[in-house]
């Protein structure tokens, strides 16, 4: 700002005091203004006047008059005017100037915007010099600067001025051409100019601009006049220029300012693989096919992704640019996130370690037709999810046989589990897969701390679903958020089991959970199965009280918390759930009794006692009673049968 | 053979079968007159239900009891066989007690009277000399007593159902009307209730399913099978060496020939064998079952 100011006022005012009144040569005005003190007042500020001839004289300007310029002092008296116009360039250069007024620069200077630059901002004054020359103010290398002194972050321009790109000078200083022109002092490299020309800077959105969308392309081409070579695919002709509005443009894949030398550097096209890669017969040296469909590709998710993005270690300087290629691909240059988490997962800890059961990327995602996984046909589509598991995981498979825990036949169990049926025959693919528990990239063994199946985080994994259930037992006794303690507390698996999740609400599941219950619980379980509750249900029916019918499922609570089923003003309505007239005395009934514990169950024990007494006395003396007949009996038998025969014979006689 | 006796069997015959030759074991001695016959059958085909649908839950833990349930239509089903069962034994019962009490109108006048009667059910001082007799009998020290209308061990029996029905149907009725019973009584006498009414079932069936059986129909003079409960008659012959005290006492009075009665065509005694046998195998199965479980199944 201060710095245009000063070049305008010392436009300005170079001929406030211009020489002799009618001889108009340039020693006229610099007899005046030669003297380096001269100065004039500008808004209560000291201006110098000063003119330096030597600058004047080694400056593309030397063969002109002062007045050539300052067009307004010619025939002037002496002194001249106080107001003096600004020098003027537009007799000589008046392409130039054409160009600046259909500018924004131009339009805006003409509307008095007092930030707009004029010919002096860019050029100096007095001591223009060709732009050929190195020390010129628009000398290649100057450019940045020149037009970052108004489009530097956080100037006038930049901030009270609608421009639609931020850290302008920066990313450019960062970017190949930046680099090239400022670090390597490449002077063909582009610059500000190149792009958005030097005096016609319009913008993009004037279809007439340098910059606009489709005449992007001819301004890159200037310089990247070979460019369809590395981008056949997209220019394949004159596509690029004619159909601008389906087809990207330079700067939708190399950002404006930010045009880096990353991936686009080496500039590989997919065309140039394909001349090999597109053959069928194509085999590696151990027999493997190297054919790549490339219409595979095309559909996929990958579209847009060259060959050499994924496949790096391309080098188009080589006759065979794969040649260098070593590593497989690493689809973390991309999805860093996703590659981080791989990494961390026992898939990923066990690809480190180069294991040949480990999966990559492309064992579950597959190679060139990578799919999304919401497309039906991507193998990661939530419907495919346990097919694509069961590849390693069905029993008998590379990852089945390594694994030494308690859960087998995992795939055929979550296929007969609520879950599975849901997804695999209902279709609903919202219902939980492999990867909604496990994690997609994540898995670990449930061991692991930091796993999704870990003791301690299965309840926010079901959660992620089972909101509901999760927002209950986290309030339960049997969460770790309530109950501290060093036993084991149960974790949903442990009652739903891990894979084969069963439906609730059918007899199997009802049946098992009492002894689920029963694991922990092994006491209250026994003495269950010694009432009639327990009794039913070990024939095999479910219509009777189990232990979730009187002690809640998922928010079970100790019977002394006021809120639990059993707590005394509950118990009588949970009793009333399935015996309708129940009252307070019923539900004094012994859910748990047992006859076995005289101080706790006084009255079973003794009338237990009582009546085994009376059974076995009365066996003790009835069992002696027969046992001592028997014998005696035997023998009767025989005397009876002697004397039935005399007696029948006796009146036949 | 008594005088009395000869006399009788003449005019038997003279009156029946004057033509033909006398045969004795053309007539029959009845015991038991048709009314209790049926209720002694009744009472075993209720019995026997009530001891198969009880046991299904009380020995649940056993797979016979799984079965047997489901055979019985479920929990439920057995549960109302069980019901409807014990309300045919109890009016079993009742009936008996309304025939005592008819009995008591028509022939005793007083309660007094048909307890003191010789053929009365009630324990008397015969019964404690028999048992002597019987224990003497048994270590080989006496003959076999003569034993009269009934023995101490059928009034045994007899008394037995009298607080088995007591026991087990009053606590069998707190079971079925739990709700409403516990206005009355706190709700622990359900569980003792449950003790006792489960235990006096399993000192029941397992009494009647061993000891009844053998003092009815295994001891080896009565083996396999005694049909009498069923046919209400026996052989004379057998019955006079049987009870020799009635039969004497019958003699003396004269009153033998109200009791004679011609024996049951084959085709019935056939078909009460095939009940009999089918009563005797269940309860025999119900006692190994038992066995099992409180043996090999207990936990």
């Amino acid at each position: 700002m201060s710095k245009h100011l000063y070049i305008f006022l010392l436009g300005c005012l170079s001929f406030v005091f211009p020489a002799a009144a009618s001889a108009q040569d340039n020693s006229d005005c610099l007899g005046c203004h030669e003297d380096k003190t001269l100065t004039r007042k500008v808004g209560g500020k000291e201006i110098s006047v000063f003119v330096d001839q030597k600058k004047l004289s080694s400056s593309v300007h030397a063969g002109n008059k002062c007045i050539d310029c300052h067009v307004d002092l010619k025939d002037s008296d002496f002194p001249h005017k106080e107001n003096v116009d600004r020098a003027q360039c537009t007799s000589c250069h008046q392409a130039e100037n054409k160009d600046y007024t259909e500018s924004l620069h131009g339009k805006a200077s003409a509307k008095g915007d007092k930030l707009a630059p004029v010919c002096q901002s860019c050029h100096g004054s007095h001591e223009i010099l060709p732009v050929k020359d190195s020390k010129s103010a628009v000398a290649p290398l100057q450019i940045p600067y020149v037009c970052g002194s108004c489009h530097h972050e956080g100037s006038p321009v930049q901030v009270q001025r609608h421009i639609p790109q931020s850290n302008i000078l920066e990313n450019y200083t960062e970017s190949i051409h930046g680099e090239a022109l400022l670090k390597k002092g490449l002077v063909v490299a582009a610059t500000c100019v190149s792009c958005h020309s030097a005096h016609r800077i319009l913008p993009h959105t004037d279809p007439r601009s340098s910059i606009a969308r489709k005449n992007i392309a001819g301004t890159c081409t200037k310089c990247h006049a070979g460019i369809e070579n590395v981008h056949r695919k997209i220019i394949r002709g004159e596509l690029w220029e004619k159909e601008a509005h389906v087809l990207p443009a330079c700067v939708d894949c190399h950002q404006p300012h930010k045009v880096r030398n990353v991936y686009y550097e080496q500039g590989m096209a997919d065309q140039d693989c394909l001349r090999c890669h597109g053959k069928k017969e194509l085999k590696a040296a151990d027999s493997r096919s190297m054919f790549v469909n490339y219409s595979e590709l095309a559909g996929s998710r990958h579209t847009k992704v060259a060959c050499s993005q994924c496949h790096t270690s391309v080098n188009p300087s080589k006759l065979r640019p794969c040649e260098g290629i070593t590593a497989k691909v690493d689809c973390s240059s991309c999805h860093a996130e996703i590659g981080d988490e791989y990494k961390t997962s026992i898939h990923g800890q066990l690809f480190a370690k180069n294991d040949p059961n480990a999966p990559a990327c492309s064992d579950c995602h597959g190679s060139h037709g990578v799919l999304g996984k919401k497309d039906p046909k991507s193998s990661t589509f939530a419907i495919n999810i346990p097919v694509l598991c069961a590849k390693c995981h069905r029993e008998g498979k590379k990852a089945a046989v390594r694994y030494t825990g308690t859960e087998h036949n995992i795939i055929e169990r979550y296929t007969e589990s609520i879950h599975g049926k849901g997804l695999m025959k209902s279709g609903m693919t919202v219902t939980a897969t492999c990867a909604d528990c496990h994690t997609a990239h994540h898995e670990l063994p449930h061991t692991d701390p930091a796993s999704s199946v870990n003791r301690k985080n299965v309840s926010a994994t079901c959660g992620q679903c089972h909101f509901g259930i999760q927002e209950q037992f986290d309030k339960s006794v049997h969460s770790p958020l309530v109950t501290k303690t060093d036993k084991e507390l149960p974790a949903c698996n442990d009652c739903h089991t891990a894979h084969t999740i069963r439906r609730t609400d059918q007899d199997a599941f009802k049946l098992t959970i009492m002894n689920q219950c029963g694991r922990c619980h092994a006491e209250i379980a026994k003495t269950y199965f010694d009432t009639y509750h327990g009794k039913v249900s070990q024939l095999g029916y479910t219509k009777t009280a189990k232990c979730y019918d009187c002690h809640g499922s998922h928010d079970i609570l100790p019977v002394t918390d006021p809120n639990s089923h059993l707590s005394h003003q509950n118990v009588v309505k949970t009793c009333q759930k399935c015996h309708a007239g129940a009252n307070r005395q019923f539900a004094g009934y012994f859910t748990h009794a047992t006859h076995h514990d005289p101080n706790k169950y006084p009255w079973l024990y003794w009338t237990f006692f009582g009546m085994t007494g009376l059974l076995i006395g009365t066996f003790v003396f009835a069992g002696v009673h027969t046992l001592l007949w028997l014998p005696r009996s035997l023998q009767y038998r025989k005397e009876l049968k002697k004397k039935l025969s005399g007696e029948s014979e006796h009146p036949k006689s | 053979m008594v005088e009395g006796e000869k006399q009788i069997i003449s005019e038997l015959a003279t009156a029946f079968v004057a033509p033909m030759t006398v045969n004795r074991e053309k007539f029959q001695f009845q015991r038991f007159s048709r009314l209790n016959r049926v209720l002694h059958i009744l009472m075993i085909v209720s019995f026997i239900s009530l001891a198969l649908t009880g046991l299904t839950i009380k020995f649940s833990y056993t797979g016979w009891a799984v079965i047997l349930s489901h055979l019985l239509g479920g929990f439920e089903s057995a549960g109302y066989i069980h019901r409807f069962f014990a309300v045919v034994m109890v009016s079993v019962f009742i009936t008996h007690i309304v025939d005592i009490t008819r009995m008591k109108k028509k022939e005793y006048k007083t309660w007094r009277a048909l307890i003191f009667s010789p053929g009365s059910m009630m324990f008397n001082k015969k019964d404690v000399s028999d048992i002597i007799g019987t224990l003497k009998w048994f270590v080989g020290k006496g003959e076999r007593p003569q034993y009269g209308r009934w023995t101490y061990w059928e009034k045994f029996d007899y008394f037995a159902v009298f607080w088995g029905i007591l026991v087990i149907g009053s606590t069998g009725v707190t079971l079925w009307f739990p709700e409403l019973l516990t206005n009355i009584i706190p709700g622990w006498v359900i569980n003792v209730a449950t003790i006792i009414h489960s235990d006096e079932a399993l000192l029941a069936t397992g009494f009647i399913f061993t000891v009844h059986f053998f003092n009815t129909h295994l001891r080896p003079e009565k083996f396999p099978m005694d049909i009498v409960i069923f046919s209400g008659r026996t052989p004379l012959e057998e019955y006079k060496i049987d009870r020799p005290a009635e039969y004497e006492e019958l003699v003396e009075k004269g009153e033998l020939e109200k009791y004679l009665v011609e024996p049951y065509p084959q085709i019935v005694v056939r078909s009460i064998k095939v009940f009999g046998w089918a009563a005797l195998l269940t309860g025999f199965g119900i006692v190994v079952w038992i066995i099992y479980a409180m043996i090999f199944a207990y936990r």
